[in-house]
């Protein structure tokens, strides 16, 4: 029971930043039905900038309030991580809209090469370690020596990422940009004759992920502490696995399958093998593909001539 | 959102490498001249500026160890300056010499030509002149490859001493089979798979294991003669090597027919991943990620490489040298590279080849008219893998040594960065891709002169680069070249005239 409880805080935690990362992916993939590969190395990148910006903040300005690190360091992340995909969109794939079908998807492979070979040259290829930030834990049961904790940070990430939620939540269905998105997830032409701007709409959905993408990558970074070039790969496939887990295209569905596969991981590794987790994780996502290809909350596909 | 910002001020003629939105806008001729200067220097500084605040956190800082373990920042701004200005000076040149007339001839060349003369009139004259070298270029190519031993040889000087270029020759000529065996999956059938390398590992394992398993090797020492399967398990593993490679094929392309292009391209890189996690938590039977070692090497059709009685030298009475192990590791990988461009061509021309053709233009169209799609995948898939199995129990007989270490996602990426560069479809460019960049990634380890201290410095190690440049070649290709540096996607069949369906005018099918 105490490790059941334990594992769930855990899973949830894994699961919050999955799912944020797991939105970048389904906004890309609804509005121009294409699987942004380079995704994960965005999120990467965004850790990266994380530790660049706390390491400036603690060793060169001396700022001591953890609150206050981290808030600017989210901040920043997520400006300077948005930019790198607004830039992305614009090189990599903006000039492939209209090309065959695979060329978008080759140019985002080879754009998550070049991404974590560019920060391995530019950081180097050790894992690059931070000092524990929040360290603070809660108990919340014990029993003959388990103790079942809730650190500070884990709450941190949750509430974070359920407050980000919140107002991502109401920018897609409330403001004009969420409405020019959903239009161009709809039908693109049909909102372009209507006036929508979707080169713009587009560009600002690849910056909206990537700023999620931020968030997760310094949740990340502070949970673990440690962060490499090739941490992209693998958290940026598992994601992909929740969003297409909970139906690609679909909101909500990114963050309940971000959970899913969080939990799933975790469960997996305390109850069978830890060795195995990520072939887990990969199978969920070849087995959800195969049987469930509209996911958990997602609407079948119908392919049209 | 704070980072909207600089979303807002960029004029959507910004970075107009892009297709959609070239050049100033069309419809005020009497005005353009002038502002075209203005317009062509913001757009510069603009993306200087967008290079600066791009590269600004990664590679204007930089976090260092120091010597207690934590984390020390240091600046390089002055880089970051200098690529700034790079990007905008060459904006700025291309801006007001190349785009200029490239952005006025686009917009004649995107109505879509009437006729098929006019479609070829407006392509360039390289296909057809392409065409007829052709004829030329797979004979000869295929000469310096039968001579390349024996000139690596002369011109080195010796045996010894050329050992370095034949280990490249072998080491180019696996990507050029892996490329073409790839190139039936995605070039033919417009499949994108991602877990090429797995077959890979089958086909190396699968010789790995069986050679090296002590049960087979006693079983067959009590009929056949101790040595029987130390000098024949490559000759007998190979072709079960391809099989095995061929049966995963079956077996993992089965579930994922109904996929789409990138769904089915997300779960061959499952797959990939899956083998190689297993190959190294499978302890017991693949000894993890210390791998397999003291796989017997390869003999000359069971006549060993060794000095002693009974070898090679020996029989046709030369002095021994370990260089000829290496050679004719080199002829049996060029013979099978051979063997899978003949299957290849030979598969274009029947009517499975034919299928494959017809699904990656329009698969739906390819059903209706009576395909079998299902038989169609599978056997793209099922060969694609076969020669990914042959080339993986090369692999393990050259090496003499398998670990999953070997059979990451790079290694796939790398191979389909091969055929994308060489035009998915064509023999030649795959070909030349794999010289190129196998060859290209090896030349990188001497250039030695750019560590001088005027240049960058001793630290400089240009080898880092190379899955850089893989990178943004890809994403190069794909932006000005999408049908690679060779194209070659006209129809095989054709009723009267050559009508370029496949060219240039048609989106491609659905994978």
């Amino acid at each position: 029971m105490e490790i059941f409880v334990q594992q769930l805080i855990n899973g949830l935690t894994l699961g919050s930043i999955y799912g944020l990362i797991a939105i970048g992916y389904t906004m890309v993939f609804g509005i121009i039905g294409m699987v942004n590969f380079a995704h994960g190395d965005v999120f990467m990148v965004s850790a990266f900038t994380g530790l660049i910006c706390i390491l400036l903040l603690t060793t060169v300005l001396g700022m001591s309030s953890i609150f206050l690190i981290l808030a600017i360091t989210l901040v920043v992340a997520m400006i300077f991580t948005g930019l790198v995909s607004w830039t992305i969109e614009r090189v990599a794939y903006r000039p492939l809209r209209g090309s065959f079908r695979l060329a978008p998807m080759i140019s985002a492979i080879g754009m998550s090469i070049f991404l974590s070979n560019f920060v391995q040259v530019a950081q180097g290829p050790r894992n690059k370690p931070i000092p524990p930030m929040v360290t603070d834990v809660i108990v919340l049961m014990e029993r003959d020596g388990y103790q079942v904790t809730l650190a500070y940070k884990q709450v941190i990430i949750m509430a974070v990422t359920a407050g980000l939620l919140v107002v991502f939540w109401w920018l897609v269905q409330k403001t004009s940009l969420g409405r020019a998105q959903r239009a161009c997830e709809q039908d693109r032409k049909m909102a372009a004759l209507l006036g929508v701007n979707v080169d713009r709409t587009i560009s600002l959905t690849f910056v909206i992920g990537a700023a999620l993408a931020a968030v997760a990558g310094v949740m990340y970074l502070m949970y673990y502490g440690v962060v490499n070039f090739a941490d992209g790969f693998v958290p940026g496939v598992k994601a992909f696995t929740a969003a297409v887990l909970g139906g690609i295209g679909s909101l909500p569905g990114a963050v309940l399958g971000g959970l899913l596969i969080g939990l799933i991981e975790t469960f997996w590794s305390a109850y069978f093998s830890i060795e195995y987790k990520d072939v887990a994780a990969f199978s969920i996502l070849v087995v959800v593909l195969i049987f469930m290809p509209q996911g958990l909350l997602g609407r079948p596909e119908v392919e049209k001539v | 959102m704070a980072s909207a910002g600089p979303v807002d001020v960029q004029d959507p003629g910004l970075l107009n490498s892009s297709g959609s939105a070239a050049g100033p806008p069309v419809g005020r001729p009497a005005r353009r001249e002038a502002p075209r200067l203005k317009r062509a220097a913001g757009d510069a500084l603009a993306s200087g500026l967008l290079t600066f605040f791009v590269l600004l956190p990664l590679v204007g800082f930089h976090a260092t160890e120091s010597g207690t373990g934590s984390l020390m920042l240091d600046y390089r701004f002055g880089l970051v300056g200098v690529f700034a200005l790079v990007v905008t000076a060459g904006r700025l040149v291309l801006n007001l010499t190349v785009w200029r007339e490239r952005g006025a001839s686009r917009r004649v060349a995107r109505v879509p030509p009437a006729s098929v003369a006019e479609a070829e009139a407006v392509a360039s004259p390289w296909p057809r002149l392409g065409a007829a070298l052709s004829s030329l270029v797979k004979p000869a190519f295929f000469g310096i490859a039968i001579a390349y031993p024996l000139i690596a040889v002369t011109l080195v000087g010796g045996l010894g001493p050329s050992r370095y270029w034949i280990d490249l020759g072998i080491y180019i000529l696996t990507y050029v089979m892996l490329g073409w065996g790839l190139n039936i999956v995605v070039g033919l059938a417009g499949l994108l798979d991602l877990g090429y390398v797995a077959f890979y590992a089958v086909g190396a394992y699968t010789f790995a294991l069986l050679s090296t398993s002590v049960p087979i090797n006693d079983f067959l020492a009590g009929h056949l003669g101790d040595d029987f399967w130390k000098a024949w398990s490559f000759w007998v593993c190979l072709p079960l090597s391809g099989l095995l490679a061929a049966f995963w094929g079956v077996i993992l392309g089965f579930p994922v027919l109904r996929l789409r292009g990138d769904y089915l391209a997300i779960v061959t890189l499952a797959f990939g991943e899956i083998i190689r996690l297993v190959l190294i938590n499978w302890v017991s039977l693949t000894n993890g990620g210390a791998g397999i070692a003291s796989i017997p090497p390869i003999t000359f059709f069971g006549m060993p490489f060794t000095s002693g009685e009974g070898g090679f030298a020996e029989t046709f009475g030369l002095t021994y040298d370990s260089m000829h192990r290496m050679i004719f590791l080199y002829f049996v990988i060029l013979g099978l590279a051979a063997l899978t461009a003949l299957v290849t061509v030979r598969l274009r021309k029947m009517p499975v080849g034919r299928a494959w053709e017809a699904l990656r233009e329009d698969e739906i169209a390819c059903r209706s008219l009576g395909i079998n799609t299902t038989l169609t995948k599978l056997t793209a898939f099922a060969i694609g893998a076969m020669f990914g199995g042959f080339a993986g129990a090369f692999f393990a007989v050259r090496v003499r040594f398998v670990s999953p270490e070997s059979f990451t996602f790079m290694e796939s990426a790398v191979i389909l960065a091969i055929v994308v560069l060489g035009g998915m479809g064509s023999q030649m460019g795959v070909a030349a891709a794999a010289i190129l960049l196998i060859g290209g990634m090896e030349m990188l380890r001497n250039l030695s002169f750019l560590k001088s201290a005027w240049l960058f410095g001793p630290d400089f190690d240009p080898t880092l680069y190379r899955m850089l440049i893989f990178g943004f070649a890809m994403v190069a290709v794909m932006v000005w070249r999408p049908r690679g540096l060779v194209a070659n996607r006209m129809p095989t069949v054709f009723l009267k005239e050559r009508k370029s369906v496949s060219g240039s005018l048609v989106k491609e099918g659905h994978g």
